[in-house]
Order: C-alpha cells, then sequence, then structure tokens
C-alpha cells in the first residue's frame, strides 16, 4: 500500500551542517559508488566518457552564494532525501514501489514494482529521486540500508557511507523521532531547519545553518593593540622585558 | 516541466475520447442518442480509439511498461492508479454500450444506462487525470484550481466539436449542437486565459531561501552539482522561452478555441450542407490540434521547486 | 551495540551507527545484510598526494568499494570526493596497454605497441649511450610520483645532474623558505596543532595535500569555536566556511603580513623569551659596509655565531647556555660594529612604510582590519596561553614543567608559492609565527617528524663539474646551496643544469625547476640534450606555462630535420595529452597494481605527533601488459650496470621495487622504510632489512607510524628527548638545536657576491637582481609580471584553483569525477562584470601578453573585485585520456596555461628571464595579468584555442556508451 504509516518506530535520517561543509563532493562519490553496488545496483551512467554525460546519483551538492546586508557568504548544500513523514512520492505512486518504512521511516523504492512512471520525481520538491534511463525505474537515497544494518560490516561501521567519508565532519546520522538522540539534541542545539517546511512533507533530514559571522567567530574580544612604551620606544620596551 | 509527446497526446487524445464517450452516453441516457446506427457507433469507435491510443501512448513514457499492470493496486492513495483502474473500469461499459447499441440497433433501456455509466466512468477518469497534476505540491501551475475544472471543460468541449462534427458529417448535425460546442470552446478559451493569468503570477509555492534553509537575503546558484544536464534538469527544468510561449500562446488559443469557435457559429448559422461539414470537421481538427499545443504549454510553462537548486 | 572505543575522525554520537544496528522486521523483502566483498585489502590511496589509507573491497576481484581507514594516522576513516571515486579511476578506459614506440610525427600521436624487452632494449640502449659519452644528455624529470629517493638516487648513480621532480613549479618557495627559515615547512613538512589552536590563518589554500588533515582540522576548530581567517582572493571551499574572508590582492600577502608584524612590533606583543631561546635574534649581525663579512654573523673560532650577552657584556656563543642575550642596541666586539638581529628586524618593520595605512590601498585589506586582525592574534597569542601539563627537558637540560602553548596556527601554500615574491612572502609568515612564539607550541604550528632539520639542511646539491662519463654524481643530485660556491655554475657563471635550477637566476632552486626544461632543452639554452625522460607529469598540457609553445618545441626539428629535442622517453599510466609527444612510452600501472613506498626519505605520512610512512600493494593484479614504472627504473639501472643496481656479479642487485623497498639501504640500517625493521621486525628507523618487512606492513594496514612520547611532542626545535630520537632514527645527523634563521645569512652571502665579494660571484648583467631578492630579511616587492605589464592594459589579475573533486588532469577521465565538473567557468566579480558589460553565461577571451584562450563567464560575489579564476586543469584536448570527441572538457573547457608565459617580458636591459622567482625559481603561475574581451555571439559555444584531434593509441577500446558499474555485484550476490 502506498500510503505511508502514520508513523514509524524511528524516523532516521541526516543532518548536515551547513557551517563546516566545505563542498569537497566525498559524500556524493562515496554514496555513489557504495550505491552503485548496493541495494538499487547499478547506477548507472549514459555516455560516461563524452558530451552529455549524465547518471544516477542519490547525492549532490549545490553552491550557492547567499548575499544579505551583513555580506555575501558561500554555501555549499548537499542534497538527497530528506526521508519525509508525509512523501507524496509515496503517496502518488501507482505500483506500490515507492513506500515509506514502518519500523524506521526509510522511503525506499521496489524496483521490482517500479514502471518507471516518474510520478514521484514530479511529487518530490527536494529532486531527491532520480530515473536510470537504462533500467527504467526510479532510484533514490536508501539512507545506505544495506549499511547500517549490515550484520557483513563491522558494527563501527554500520553509518551511511557518505557520513563515513565526509572528512569536515558535515553530516550527521541517527534517529529524528527520539527528541532525546544526539542527532535530536544536535538539531535543538544548533537551530537545525526543515527544508521548504511550508510545503507540508514534513522532512526528517534537517540543515544546520551556517552561524551568524558575529555569534560564530568566538569574541576575541581583543583590545586594540597600544604603542608597547610611549618613551622609550619598542626597543626599550624589549630592553626592559629581558631584563625582568 | 519536460513536455514529453506521449503524455501530451495522452491527455489530449484521452480527454476529447472521454467527452466524447460522455457525450454520447448522456444522450443515450437522454433518449437523444444520434439517430442512425452507424454515426453513433462511429462516434463511439472514435472515442474508444482516442481513449485506447491516449492510455497507449502514455504507456510509451513508462520505464517499464511491461509491469504497467502493477498501477492499477495503489487506489487508495494515488492518482495515477484510480485514472488507471477508472479508465479500464470505464471500458466495461463502454463496450456493453457500444455492443448493445450495435446488437439491438438502439441506444435505449438497458444500453442506455450502460453508456451512462460509461458517461460516468469517463467523467471520472477525467477527474483522475486531472487530479495527478492538481494534486502534485511542488508545482504550482497545476496544483490549482484551476487545472480540474479545466481538464473537464477541455474534455467536454473537443468531445463535443468532435460530436458535432461527426454528426455533421452524417448529417445529423444541427444548429443547437454546433451552437453548444462554439459556446462550450468560448467557455474553454475563457477558462484557459483565466489560467493562464493566473499561472503566471503563481511562481513557486516555496522560495530558494526556505528550499535551501537559508533566510533572508538573495540565494544565488553559483555551482551546480555537475556540468551537464541530469534527470532533473531535463525533466524539471524545461524551460520556454518568453517569446516563444507567447507565440505558441496565440497559436493554441487560436487554434484550440478562436478558429473552432467561428467555424462552429458558420455551421450553425448556415444550413446543413458542404459548408456546415466543411466547418464542423475543421473546428474538430483544428481544435485538438490548438489542445495539444494548449497541453505542451501545460507542460512546458509548470514550474517545479526543484529548479530553486538550480536558480532556473 | 558497539563495544570499546569508537575510532576514526568521524566519531561524534551523531555520527555512530544505531543503537542497535540489528534489521527490524520491515518484511518488504530488503536485503539489508549483502556481504560487501569476499576480500578486503588496506594500501594506500593514490588520487593525489595526501596518501590516505583506505579500504579496498574486492568481489570475484573486481572492486566493488573503497573506504577510508580508521586506523590510518592521515585521514583517519575519511575520504575525499576523489579517493571515493577511486573504482572510476582505476577501470578507466583511458588506461595504457602495452608499451608504444612512435610511428607517425611526434605529436601525431600514431605508436605501434612493442613487446617490453623491445622496449627495454631502446631504452637502454640509448641511455647506455648517452651515459658513457655525456651523461648530462639526459635530462629525468618527474611529476608527483612519491618515489623521488628512488628517482633520485637513480639519476645519481646514472651521472646526469640533470633531475628533478616536480617540485619546482609546484610549492619549492614554500619548502624553501620553510626549510632555510624554521627547518620544516608549511609544504607537507608541518601542520597546524588542530586539536588546540584557537585562532587559525589560511593563507592561499583551495585544497593542499594535506587535504583530508586539512578539513578534519577545519571540523575540528570550528566545532570548538576558534576562529578561522582565510587570506584568499577566493571565498571556495575551506575559504567559504571561514569566519572572516580578507579578500586579499595576488601577490600582496607579503605587505599584510609585514603590516601585522608591525603592529605587532609597535606594540610589544611578540613572544621575547621564545625569540631569545629559539631564534637568531640575538646573534650578532656584522656591520661593515663595503667589507666581505657585512651583514655575516659575527662567529667564533669555532665558527659558532656569537650574541651579546647583557650580564656578562660581551659576546658568547649563542649556545651558551648561560646566555642572557641583548636583543637590541649596537655593540663593537673585537673593533667590529655589530648589531643583534633582532635590533635589524625591528628596524626595518617598526618603519612606517610597513604601516597598515601604507599597504593598505595596495594589498586590498583595510587599515583597520589589518590592525584588529593583529589585535586579536595578539590576544588569543599571549592573553589565551595554554599550557600542557606536560614536563620536558630542552637541549640545555634545562626541565620544563609545563609546555606553554600560544594557540594562534597558520597555513599557507600555492597562493603564496606561486607568485614571482612567494619565497619572501613565506619567510616573511614564518617570521610572523616565530615572532607570536607558536612555531612547534601546542596550539600552534607544529612539525612533522622528520622534521625540523637545522636550516639550511644538509647535503648540497651534486653535479658540479656537470658529470662524466660512466661516473656517478658525487651525491644527490637535488640539495640546499649555502653559499654561491655551491651554486652550479661554470666559471664564467653559466648554469651547468638543463633547467638553470642553481645558476644565478634560481640559486636556491631546491627542486629543479621542471617548468624550463623543455624551453631550454629545445633553445639549446646552455647545451642541447639527447634524450627527455618523464615520469607522470603531463607536460604538453596543465603543467607547462604556455601550453601551445610547450607543444610546438616538443615537435620543432633543426635545419636537418631532426627533432631539436631528440628523443623523449614518457612513462604515464594514461592516454595523457603528454604520451602523443613520446618516442617510446613506458606504460605504468594504477595506484592499485603496484608496491610504492612513501618513504621517510621522501614525502613520508608523518603526523606531527610522530613520524610514518607507508607502503602501496598491488590489491588487484594488471590485465593489460604494463608494468610499474619503479620496477622499470630499476631493470633499467641494472641493464646499464648502474652502480647499486648491480651486484659484483653483474646480476640485478633488485628483482624489482618491492624488493629494493625491503632490501635498499641509503646508509646502513636506513632503508626506504622505517617500520619493522631488523631481522626480526622489532626495530624502528635504524636496521637490518627484514624480508618479511612488506608483509609486516600489509598486516598493519599498509602504514607504520610511530607515536611519540607525550614530552617529545612539542618544541622539537631544543626538545632533547625528541632531539635524541630523531637522530637514533636518522632524521638528523647530531643532536643539536634548531635555531629559526629569522636574518638568512646564506641570503646575505649571495648579495655580498653580487657586491664583488668572494671567488664566486655573479656575471655583472645578474649582481643587481641578485643584491635585491636576496635579502636576508623578508620584505615585499611587486610580482614581476605586475611590474612588466601595462596595468592599464591588462588590469586583472587570473589564477586557478583546483576542484577539491579533482588530481589536476588526471580526473577527467573518472566517469564520476567528470559528471561533477567537465566544464570550468572563469568567475568574474558581478561588479567587475557590470564595469564591463558582460552578463552570465557570456563568453570571453581572456588575453594576457602571452597568449589568449576563451571560456564561458559565471558571475560570482566572493571574489577579490579585480581577480578573474577557474579551476584549474579542467580543459583537456580532444581525444586524450579516452574521451570522446564531444567531450564538454575539449568543448567548453578550456585551460587557463595557454595564457601564462614560461617567459617574462623582456626587462629594461631587454632580458627574458624564466616567469619564476628569483630565489627559487619557483613558477610564477599566479603572477597573470589579463584583460577581458566578450566574444562575438558566433563565437559563443566553444573554447579556443583547439588543437588538433589525438588518436586513441592503439588497442585502447573506444569508450562505452553507457556504464552499469556494479550491477554485476547484484547478480554475485544472486539477487
Ligand atoms: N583535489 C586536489 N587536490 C590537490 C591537487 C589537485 O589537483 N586536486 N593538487 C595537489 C598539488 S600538486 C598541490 S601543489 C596542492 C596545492 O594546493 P593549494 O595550495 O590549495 O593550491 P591551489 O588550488 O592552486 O590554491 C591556491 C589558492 O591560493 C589562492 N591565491 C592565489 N593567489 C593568491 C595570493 O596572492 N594570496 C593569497 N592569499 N591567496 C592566493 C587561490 O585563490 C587558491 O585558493 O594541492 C594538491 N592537492
Ligand atoms: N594554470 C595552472 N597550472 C598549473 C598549476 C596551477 O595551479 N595553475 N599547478 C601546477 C602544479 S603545483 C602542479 S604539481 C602541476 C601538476 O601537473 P602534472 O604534473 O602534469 O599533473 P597531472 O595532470 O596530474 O598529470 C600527471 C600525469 O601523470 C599521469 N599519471 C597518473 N597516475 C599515474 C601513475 O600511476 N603512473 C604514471 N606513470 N603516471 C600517472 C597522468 O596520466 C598525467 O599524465 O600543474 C601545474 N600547473
Ligand atoms: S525528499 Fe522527496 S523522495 Fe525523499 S521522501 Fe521526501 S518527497 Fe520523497
Ligand atoms: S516511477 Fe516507480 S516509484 Fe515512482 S511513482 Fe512511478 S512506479 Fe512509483
Ligand atoms: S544515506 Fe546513503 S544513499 Fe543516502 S545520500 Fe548518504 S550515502 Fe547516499
Ligand atoms: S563530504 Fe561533507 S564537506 Fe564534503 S561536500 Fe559532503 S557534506 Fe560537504
Ligand atoms: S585526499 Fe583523497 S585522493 Fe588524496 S589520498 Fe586522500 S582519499 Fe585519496
Ligand atoms: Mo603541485
Amino acid at each position: 500500500m502506498t500510503c505511508f504509516p502514520a508513523s514509524t518506530d524511528k524516523s532516521l535520517g541526516l543532518v548536515i551542517d551547513l557551517d563546516t561543509c566545505v563542498g569537497c563532493q566525498a559524500c556524493v562519490t562515496s554514496c555513489k559508488e557504495w550505491n552503485t553496488g548496493g541495494h538499487m545496483a547499478p547506477l548507472t551512467d549514459v555516455k560516461p566518457y563524452g558530451g552529455g554525460v549524465d547518471g544516477v546519483w542519490f547525492n549532490r551538492v549545490h553552491t550557492f552564494e547567499h548575499i544579505t546586508q551583513e555580506g555575501g557568504r558561500t554555501v555549499h548544500f548537499p542534497r538527497s532525501c530528506l526521508h519525509c513523514a508525509e512523501p507524496a512520492c509515496v503517496t502518488v505512486c501507482p505500483t506500490g514501489a515507492s513506500y515509506k518504512r514502518a519500523s524506521d521511516g526509510i522511503v525506499l523504492v521496489d524496483e521490482e514494482k517500479c514502471i518507471g512512471c516518474k510520478l514521484c520525481s514530479w511529487a518530490c520538491p527536494y529532486g531527491a529521486r532520480e530515473f536510470d534511463v537504462e533500467i527504467g525505474v526510479m532510484k533514490k537515497c536508501t539512507l545506505c540500508v544495506d549499511r547500517i544494518y549490515n550484520e557483513h560490516i563491522p558494527p563501527e561501521d554500520r553509518v551511511p557511507a557518505c557520513v563515513s567519508a565526509c572528512p569536515t565532519g558535515a553530516r550527521h546520522f541517527g534517529d529524528l523521532g527520539d527528541p532525546a538522540s544526539p542527532i535530536s539534541r544536535l538539531v535543538e542545539e544548533r537551530g537545525g531547519v526543515p527544508l521548504m517546511p511550508e510545503l507540508g512533507y514534513e522532512p526528517t533530514n534537517r540543515y544546520l545553518p551556517p552561524r551568524a559571522r558575529s555569534e560564530r567567530a568566538p569574541t576575541v574580544a581583543a583590545a586594540p593593540l597600544e604603542d608597547a612604551a610611549p618613551e622609550g620606544g619598542f626597543l626599550g620596551w624589549v630592553d626592559r622585558m629581558l631584563s625582568r | 516541466m519536460h513536455p514529453a509527446y506521449s503524455v501530451i497526446l495522452f491527455t489530449t487524445a484521452t480527454g476529447a475520447g472521454y467527452g466524447l464517450l460522455a457525450l454520447l452516453g448522456l444522450m443515450a441516457l437522454a433518449g437523444m442518442a444520434p439517430p442512425g446506427l452507424w454515426p453513433g457507433l462511429f462516434g463511439l469507435g472514435l472515442a474508444l480509439v482516442l481513449i485506447t491510443g491516449g492510455l497507449l501512448s502514455s504507456a510509451g513514457h513508462l520505464g517499464r511498461p511491461e509491469r504497467a499492470w502493477r498501477a492499477f493496486s495503489q487506489w487508495r492513495s494515488s492518482w495515477l492508479s484510480r485514472e488507471g483502474i477508472s479508465a479500464v473500469a470505464t471500458f466495461v461499459p463502454a463496450g456493453l454500450f457500444g455492443l448493445g447499441w450495435l446488437l439491438t440497433g438502439r441506444a435505449e433501456g438497458w444500453v442506455a444506462l450502460a453508456g451512462a455509466l460509461a458517461a460516468l466512468g469517463a467523467v471520472v477518469t477525467v477527474c483522475c487525470t486531472a487530479m495527478i497534476y492538481a494534486s502534485l505540491t511542488p508545482i504550482a501551475q497545476w496544483r490549482s484550481r484551476f487545472t480540474l475544472p479545466g481538464y473537464l471543460l477541455y474534455a467536454a468541449m473537443s468531445g463535443l466539436t468532435l460530436l458535432n462534427a461527426l454528426l455533421a458529417a452524417s448529417g445529423d448535425g444541427g444548429s443547437v449542437l454546433a451552437g453548444a460546442a462554439a459556446a462550450l470552446t468560448l467557455a474553454g478559451w475563457a477558462w484557459k486565459r483565466a489560467s493562464w493569468r493566473h499561472d503566471d503570477t503563481a511562481g513557486l509555492p516555496a522560495t530558494v531561501n526556505s528550499a535551501t534553509g537559508l533566510p533572508g537575503g538573495r540565494v544565488l546558484s553559483i555551482e551546480w552539482p555537475h556540468s551537464e544536464e541530469n534527470y532533473l534538469l531535463k525533466e524539471m527544468g524545461y524551460r520556454v522561452a518568453r517569446k516563444h510561449r507567447d507565440r505558441l500562446r496565440l497559436i493554441a488559443q487560436f487554434l484550440g478555441f478562436l478558429a473552432p469557435a467561428v467555424l462552429l457559429v458558420l455551421a450553425a448559422l448556415t444550413p446543413a450542407g458542404a459548408v456546415t461539414v466543411g466547418a464542423s470537421l475543421l473546428a474538430a481538427l483544428c481544435q485538438l490540434a490548438g489542445l495539444l499545443v494548449e497541453r505542451w504549454l501545460f507542460f512546458a510553462e509548470a514550474r517545479h521547486t526543484v529548479m530553486l537548486y538550480y536558480g532556473r | 551495540m558497539i563495544t570499546g572505543k569508537v575510532r576514526g575522525a568521524n566519531a561524534a554520537p551523531t555520527q555512530q551507527p544505531l543503537h542497535v544496528s540489528r534489521a527490524p522486521a520491515e518484511g518488504d523483502g530488503v536485503e539489508t545484510s549483502c556481504p560487501v566483498g569476499d576480500s578486503v585489502a588496506k594500501t594506500t590511496c593514490y588520487m593525489c598526494a595526501c596518501r590516505c589509507g583506505i579500504e579496498v573491497h574486492l568481489r570475484d576481484g573486481q572492486i566493488r568499494y573503497i573506504n577510508g581507514n580508521k586506523d590510518h594516522p592521515v585521514n583517519r576513516g575519511v575520504l575525499c570526493g576523489k579517493g571515493s571515486a577511486g573504482i572510476m579511476q582505476h577501470y578507466s578506459p583511458g588506461r595504457l596497454r602495452k608499451p608504444l614506440l612512435r610511428t607517425g610525427p611526434r605529436g601525431s600521436g600514431q605508436f605501434r605497441e612493442i613487446e617490453w624487452e623491445e622496449a627495454l632494449s631502446i631504452a637502454a640502449d640509448r641511455l647506455s649511450r648517452i651515459r658513457s659519452t655525456d651523461p648530462k644528455r639526459l635530462a629525468f624529470f618527474t611529476g608527483r610520483d612519491q618515489s623521488q629517493s628512488l628517482t633520485g638516487w637513480w639519476a645519481s648513480k646514472f651521472g646526469t645532474p640533470n633531475f628533478a621532480a616536480h617540485g619546482g613549479f609546484c610549492s619549492v618557495n614554500m619548502a624553501t623558505a620553510g626549510l632555510y627559515t624554521v627547518g620544516g615547512a608549511f609544504w607537507e613538512f608541518g601542520e597546524p596543532d588542530w586539536d588546540r589552536a584557537k585562532y587559525f590563518l589560511l593563507f592561499g589554500v583551495a585544497e593542499d595535500h594535506d587535504s583530508n588533515p586539512i578539513k578534519i582540522g577545519l571540523g575540528k576548530l570550528k566545532g570548538r569555536g576558534g576562529k578561522f581567517v582565510s587570506i584568499n582572493p577566493c571565498r571556495t571551499g575551506y575559504n567559504a566556511i571561514a569566519d572572516e574572508w580578507i579578500a586579499i590582492r595576488p601577490g600582496t600577502d607579503g605587505l599584510f603580513v609585514l603590516a601585522l608584524i608591525h603592529e605587532l612590533l609597535r606594540a610589544g606583543r611578540v613572544d621575547i623569551d621564545y625569540l631569545a631561546r629559539f631564534t637568531n635574534a640575538p646573534v650578532l649581525v656584522v656591520k661593515a659596509p663595503g667589507e666581505a663579512d657585512d651583514g655575516l654573523f659575527l662567529r667564533d673560532a669555532e665558527g659558532s655565531p656569537l650574541a651579546w650577552d647583557r650580564l656578562r657584556a660581551r659576546a658568547v656563543p649563542l649556545d651558551d647556555p648561560e646566555l642572557a642575550p641583548a636583543l637590541t642596541g649596537a655593540f663593537t666586539v673585537e673593533g667590529r660594529a655589530c648589531v643583534p638581529v633582532f635590533q635589524l628586524l625591528a628596524e626595518r618593520y617598526l618603519d612606517a612604510s610597513h604601516g597598515p595605512e601604507a599597504v593598505a590601498e595596495r594589498c586590498g585589506v583595510p587599515a583597520e582590519v589589518i590592525r584588529r586582525i593583529a589585535a586579536e592574534l595578539a590576544h588569543v597569542a599571549f592573553d589565551e596561553a595554554i599550557e600542557l601539563p606536560v614536563p620536558w627537558t630542552d637541549l640545555q637540560g634545562r626541565r620544563h614543567e609545563t609546555m606553554r602553548g600560544r594557540p594562534v596556527a597558520m597555513h599557507a601554500m600555492r597562493g603564496i608559492s606561486a607568485h614571482s615574491n612567494g619565497f619572501q612572502t613565506c619567510r616573511a609568515i614564518h617570521l610572523l609565527q616565530v615572532l607570536l612564539g607558536t612555531v612547534d607550541v601546542p596550539g600552534g604550528w607544529r612539525f612533522k617528524p622528520p622534521f625540523p632539520k637545522p636550516p639550511p639542511p644538509g647535503p648540497k646539491p651534486a653535479g658540479k663539474d656537470g658529470g662524466r662519463p660512466d661516473t656517478p654524481l658525487a651525491g644527490m643530485p637535488l640539495g640546499f646551496v649555502h653559499a654561491p660556491e655551491d651554486l652550479l655554475v661554470d666559471g664564467e657563471g653559466n648554469p651547468v643544469r638543463i633547467d638553470k635550477a642553481y645558476s644565478w637566476e634560481a640559486p636556491l632552486a631546491s627542486h629543479g625547476m621542471m617548468h624550463m626544461v623543455i624551453r631550454n632543452a629545445w633553445a639549446g639554452d646552455p647545451y642541447p640534450i639527447d634524450t627527455l625522460m618523464m615520469y607522470m607529469a603531463n607536460m604538453a598540457w596543465n603543467s607547462s606555462m604556455n601550453t601551445d609553445e610547450t607543444m610546438t618545441m616538443l615537435t620543432d626539428t633543426d635545419e636537418e630535420g631532426n627533432y631539436r629535442i631528440p628523443y623523449i622517453i614518457y612513462a604515464d599510466a594514461y592516454a595523457s595529452e603528454t604520451v602523443a609527444y613520446a618516442d617510446l612510452v613506458l606504460p605504468d600501472t594504477t595506484y592499485l597494481e603496484r608496491h610504492d613506498c612513501i618513504s621517510l626519505l621522501d614525502r613520508p605520512i608523518s603526523h606531527a605527533d610522530g613520524p610514518g610512512d607507508a607502503i602501496r600493494h598491488p590489491v588487484v593484479p594488471p590485465d593489460r601488459d604494463v608494468r610499474p614504472f619503479q620496477s622499470v627504473l630499476i631493470e633499467l639501472g641494472a641493464r646499464l650496470g648502474l652502480p647499486g643496481f648491480v651486484n659484483e656479479d653483474g646480476g640485478a642487485t633488485y628483482r624489482d621495487y618491492a624488493d629494493y623497498i625491503v632490501n635498499h639501504e641509503r646508509t646502513p640500517g636506513i632503508g626506504p622504510l622505517a617500520g619493522w625493521r631488523g631481522e626480526d621486525g622489532e626495530a624502528i628507523g635504524r636496521g637490518a632489512p627484514n624480508p618479511s618487512q612488506l608483509e609486516r606492513y600489509i598486516a598493519h594496514g599498509g602504514f607504520w607510524h610511530h607515536t611519540l612520547d607525550a614530552d617529545q611532542r612539542f618544541y622539537k626545535m631544543a626538545n632533547r628527548a625528541y632531539l635524541d630520537f630523531a637522530q637514533q632514527m636518522g632524521f638528523v645527523p647530531k643532536v643539536e638545536p634548531v635555531v629559526f634563521q629569522l636574518y638568512s645569512e646564506p641570503l646575505q652571502r649571495f648579495r655580498l657576491a653580487a657586491r664583488g665579494h668572494g671567488a664566486v660571484q655573479p656575471p655583472e648583467s645578474e649582481r643587481a637582481r641578485i643584491e635585491a631578492h636576496m635579502d636576508p630579511l623578508p620584505f615585499w616587492y611587486p610580482p614581476f609580471e605586475q611590474t612588466l605589464v601595462d596595468d592599464r592594459e591588462f588590469p586583472l589579475a587570473a589564477i586557478t584553483q583546483r576542484p577539491m573533486h579533482m588530481y589536476h588532469s588526471w580526473g577527467s577521465q573518472n566517469a564520476w569525477l567528470r559528471q561533477i565538473t567537465s566544464q570550468n567557468r572563469l568567475f568574474v566579480h558581478r561588479d567587475l562584470a557590470a564595469e564591463l558589460g558582460l552578463v552570465d553565461d557570456d563568453w570571453v577571451w581572456i588575453e594576457s601578453v602571452n597568449g589568449q584562450v576563451k571560456g564561458q563567464i559565471r558571475l560570482v560575489d566572493g571574489v577579490e573585485r579585480n581577480t578573474v579564476w577557474t579551476w584549474n586543469a579542467i580543459g583537456k584536448r580532444r581525444g586524450a585520456w579516452g574521451l570522446k570527441d564531444d567531450a564538454g572538457e575539449s568543448n567548453r573547457g578550456f585551460l587557463l596555461n595557454h595564457a601564462i608565459g614560461d617567459l617574462l617580458p623582456p626587462d629594461v636591459a631587454g632580458k627574458r628571464y624564466s616567469n619564476s622567482d628569483p630565489v627559487t625559481g619557483q613558477a610564477a603561475w599566479f603572477d597573470l595579468r589579463v584583460r577581458l574581451r566578450r566574444c562575438a555571439p558566433a563565437e559563443f559555444g566553444f573554447t579556443q584555442p583547439a588543437f588538433e584531434r589525438l588518436p586513441l593509441p592503439p588497442s585502447i577500446p573506444p569508450a562505452p556508451q553507457t556504464l552499469s558499474f556494479g550491477a554485476q555485484f547484484r547478480k554475485a550476490f544472486g539477487r
């Protein structure tokens, strides 16, 4: 049934820190590398060595400039499925291929059922779904469902590929449905925001906004520099320092 | 949105087909079925051809058409699923309607009832088709109060224009029918213009600020995540140049509404004869062509929120 | 549930697995527990020089997945965008498959495949002839191969001085400035104390070699709320997340830094004790204008520099444990007038010409910002000083109860380096660090062992005689010049080396000048050569300045129709642009198919907390007829009978590179790898070769790392426990203090030569240039191109940055990486564009005195207003790298190098110097001045210049139309 569950046991998702993301694309390629051999394998590439190259990716990083009264800022912005609580990508699906798991809230596509009508990608405001033209089905971020529970992976590595690769540590993973979880507390602390909340999809993922410059720069309460010694000048001061 | 020909053809053809089917069914119910056997059956046949052709063409849009049957399963939530079921279901009364009509030679009694059910199915199906689009939150041009009535109106309009042409050709037409078709065409035109007015100001249901979580100020896209166009840009990032759009709107209005209306009025005003037949046929052809252009614009002009990320 | 310590960089509670990572009973049939592969091999990444530890998961002999090794000291489990796309690098269709012999004209890309035996005998015959006649006629230059200790040793045994790696065009300014000043360098030899710094200045870095450590570090710093200040004309990448962005004008950092120094001195906010203890600030400098020792240090009979003792009122050796130094004043010692270094330094930088107001305009940083940054630096360094409760003992035997830290750290790279004033600017940054007392202290910038070494470091360049037939050089071709006598020049002052490194034009060219080799060999200046052998450097494209001319020089012929550069041997792994210009192509393996050695003798993977080295080992067998170049070089060495490569019986000493790595000893007990030495494998640093050393490395994840004791980790320049260890390990020849050279005596020696003193003096024409630039105290001068090119005609600076997800030219054949960027734009400030009448997406001609190139613009806000920039090396030549003709890289992407010159415009005397730093010979890529001209609409949409398409080398299959990599694993798992 493509109706999504009224509630899920967990709400697993990602939190992305726009304050530290440097746009290095590690999450992008590690996601591709894991997933092209994983649950949704392959993530087909078309014209891989020619013009018009195009492929399926579950995670893409944009670069924006945010220009406000306080000045300009360059922001790198990773974008992947937000595992919404009210995902229209699921309800529009005519086949039941698109579904939201009741246990952990992960939104998945069952490739065997998908007819490739693309409607779910139209219904997703975030552009989180990509169509595999070779195979004719829709694909999307699986929240690395084949990593986070994978018994063949050492327990400590059972996190999404993008989270473990991210060199600045800008990506976080956990149960956003549990207000006591570390990730929920992080969101709370840093004022994490949902994207396009006005559309009512209730995304699970959160973005931590870049810290305001004034707050973010530690208060370097530096007093302006005064001349070392009005008389005797700097060199005189040095002498005094040495004669201490 | 990318104006895929399969989908344009699908919505236009099934719209006209269901319009025609519904009109025939309703006429039968009202005891006003076309007098001759053949014009009626021909009309029904045409409706079914348009519907079937449209549906088949929609399957051309699918990545895995061989699995299309799966689309019937999610009627509880999916308008596409509902549309599929309703479309298939409608074939039952529509088939009985045609069969009965053929066998009994008349569209009365249970045959008329089948016709009425087919008409109901047609209306429901067109509603479902419309709702596929009207339910998509990320696209303000579609998720609007104009979409559902619009689909119904254009289905009725194109169905009636077709019916008028058919009956005119078989000599069974009349001024009332042509006049009604002209009136619906004008109503459709007015609706289209009103929709466009709405669409042009509808913008997007979200802002680049809410899309990125960066409040206030301007957010400008500096670099895309990829140099070349990807699926999202190809599917959701279609842009039609303003100049181009204005020209196409004129063409759509002329072919879809103005020319058919004039032709239909001409048909209504001239006594039965070659002119009426010619005008009616031309009106139908013209209108279908116009609707194809209208539908192309319906897709091409629709703006999706994902483009907020791409600065398009 | 995880028990035990969580490893790796991403170990926050929000980066850990679920509390219960058992799959829930969802019943949706999703296979959540597929085995990843059937084996895991731990080795070292080589998609860039960062050298991260990786775990390569293999399935049926194919690579399924690559992730970071959490135990690895470099990346601690994280990977970058390139490293995570390693599969596509390895399976690139552009890989060379077999040795190639040129059949068509050079540059046409026409080859036939030959067997290795033929290739090796062609090379050996030719090289042997050269060696027995005039070995310098072999010029052997290598790229970023990380095996310079082998290649340099090979060249030395061959007997040619004409050897260098790529450092001369890369970052020799950083290496040399650092090594001559503090005995370490930003360039891979040091790192910020990411765990303790509270204030961080980053000068001119986009990505750097230490990619992942920097990213991990920035994450930590920001997480702690430290302040990060970026000094960079561009606000991208790291600089985008800085708390403060200083949009400096290219080439003017020296002004900014010296103004900070001015402010700190003015306010007396410098670490006097630190200066007195660890630097040559107290050393007395002779003041004797016109005399041969003017500006040199006052020394005692043993040659030790002297300082003035305030208490004893006499000059005593700097290393006198009782020294109470005077830093200021003027003294007369045995009739010679002298002043402490610090006095000279203070006089110079306290001058108003170094004040914020005086420089603000020129460097584009408002005076109040300079003053505020100076105040913040002083505040954090002195008022927020930290103290580690770790007792340590200095070289004089004094015990210190704590380690005092000044939590201000800095890092700088090519934004400083790639300017013709980069050496002196980098010295200025080191000076700033030292004045604040932040070098190798907690919270500051730290040395990575084997550094520090006494500045300037050890051996001098060999090959002064130009090399003699069948004779090895007396030492290694690259080294460190201390005085004019060490230059490689002949009696007339003419360069000995083909690249003119260590000549008067580039006296401290510690890394050679690879960017000049092709021009000089072509011009026969200083002499013609026979064979140019190159390894892993795309010199016919992105690593040459003025690519167009370089390609012409490579194919140019003399009157008789012979190529001016008679023979070119090239080792590459891929079908790069340069392959087409080789006569003999030696195809290399990929990084997953060979042994490599990331050695302490070379560019190791040390951490400030301890030394480390690493290996690569074949994790997949080559599926082509290719051989690791190092093994090929070893075999050539044996065929040529080079000493060290053959035994007494004439047989090859080493089977291959793996054998060399294990058994080669540079000096007794010291070999390429420091870990698991000695017969039983229990020794580190020094010890007999261990036959199972490689197995030990492999078992340990491909690397060795030694963690210093807590009391050895800071103050390495004067820390007895550390220096004892360093000496045992062979990092330093003896236990002695590393004294920071704020005033550089070697530079003064060159000035004196320019003034007519000494046995080796510059030719008349070079005197003024030497006098001006070999200043023993850091100073700023405008980059050469800025002074030689008319500012009104070429009003803009043009620079490049490395994209984080691409490694120079070789990333573009990667099917995944090239999707991210297959076309580079020229980024132009919105205001500048408005002034020039340009709009977003326009195409422009980027014109310089050297040439022009066409590209598409993108308007931005985050760039210094009169600077334009682009991503480096995205533009490709059509046909190269196995890319198809319609690839974005060769149609819309562009290479800025077409507009960069390897020679400067003529100076007043009409001489055209190389476009390099006058001290080190570092290529000045970022001095480029340009103007923009909007293209006619008909010229929109495609880049120019365009060059003839290169054919694919034989038997390289055409690239596939689609790629479904990974589908095979799905089948393998039986789904
Ligand atoms: N991903 C990736 N990593 C790499 C490489 C790669 O190709 N790709 N290459 C490796 C190599 S060989 C090297 S040498 C290193 C180099 O690493 P980086 O030092 O990071 O080199 P660039 O990318 O050239 O960045 C130079 C930076 O200096 C800035 N800049 C230019 N002029 C000035 C100036 O006058 N003042 C200041 N303050 N800034 C200036 C530029 O805007 C740019 O941000 O990276 C290594 N790492
Ligand atoms: N405009 C501009 N130009 C620049 C710079 C800049 O900032 N701006 N930076 C300069 C700097 S610092 C550098 S270091 C140079 C780098 O420039 P290059 O040294 O030319 O670097 P790459 O493009 O990485 O090319 C190296 C060659 O090595 C080959 N290769 C890759 N892997 C292997 C392997 O495993 N074995 C062998 N044998 N070959 C292999 C590649 O195919 C390629 O042909 O560029 C310089 N050029
Ligand atoms: S982000 Fe898009 S694809 Fe993901 S759950 Fe939400 S609506 Fe669905
Ligand atoms: S494309 Fe597939 S998953 Fe998406 S709505 Fe259609 S059937 Fe469902
Ligand atoms: S959670 Fe997994 S699938 Fe989703 S973006 Fe991250 S790596 Fe990709
Ligand atoms: S890996 Fe981390 S830093 Fe890099 S782009 Fe992704 S989120 Fe940003
Ligand atoms: S920084 Fe990236 S490419 Fe370089 S070695 Fe590390 S993982 Fe590999
Ligand atoms: Mo470099």
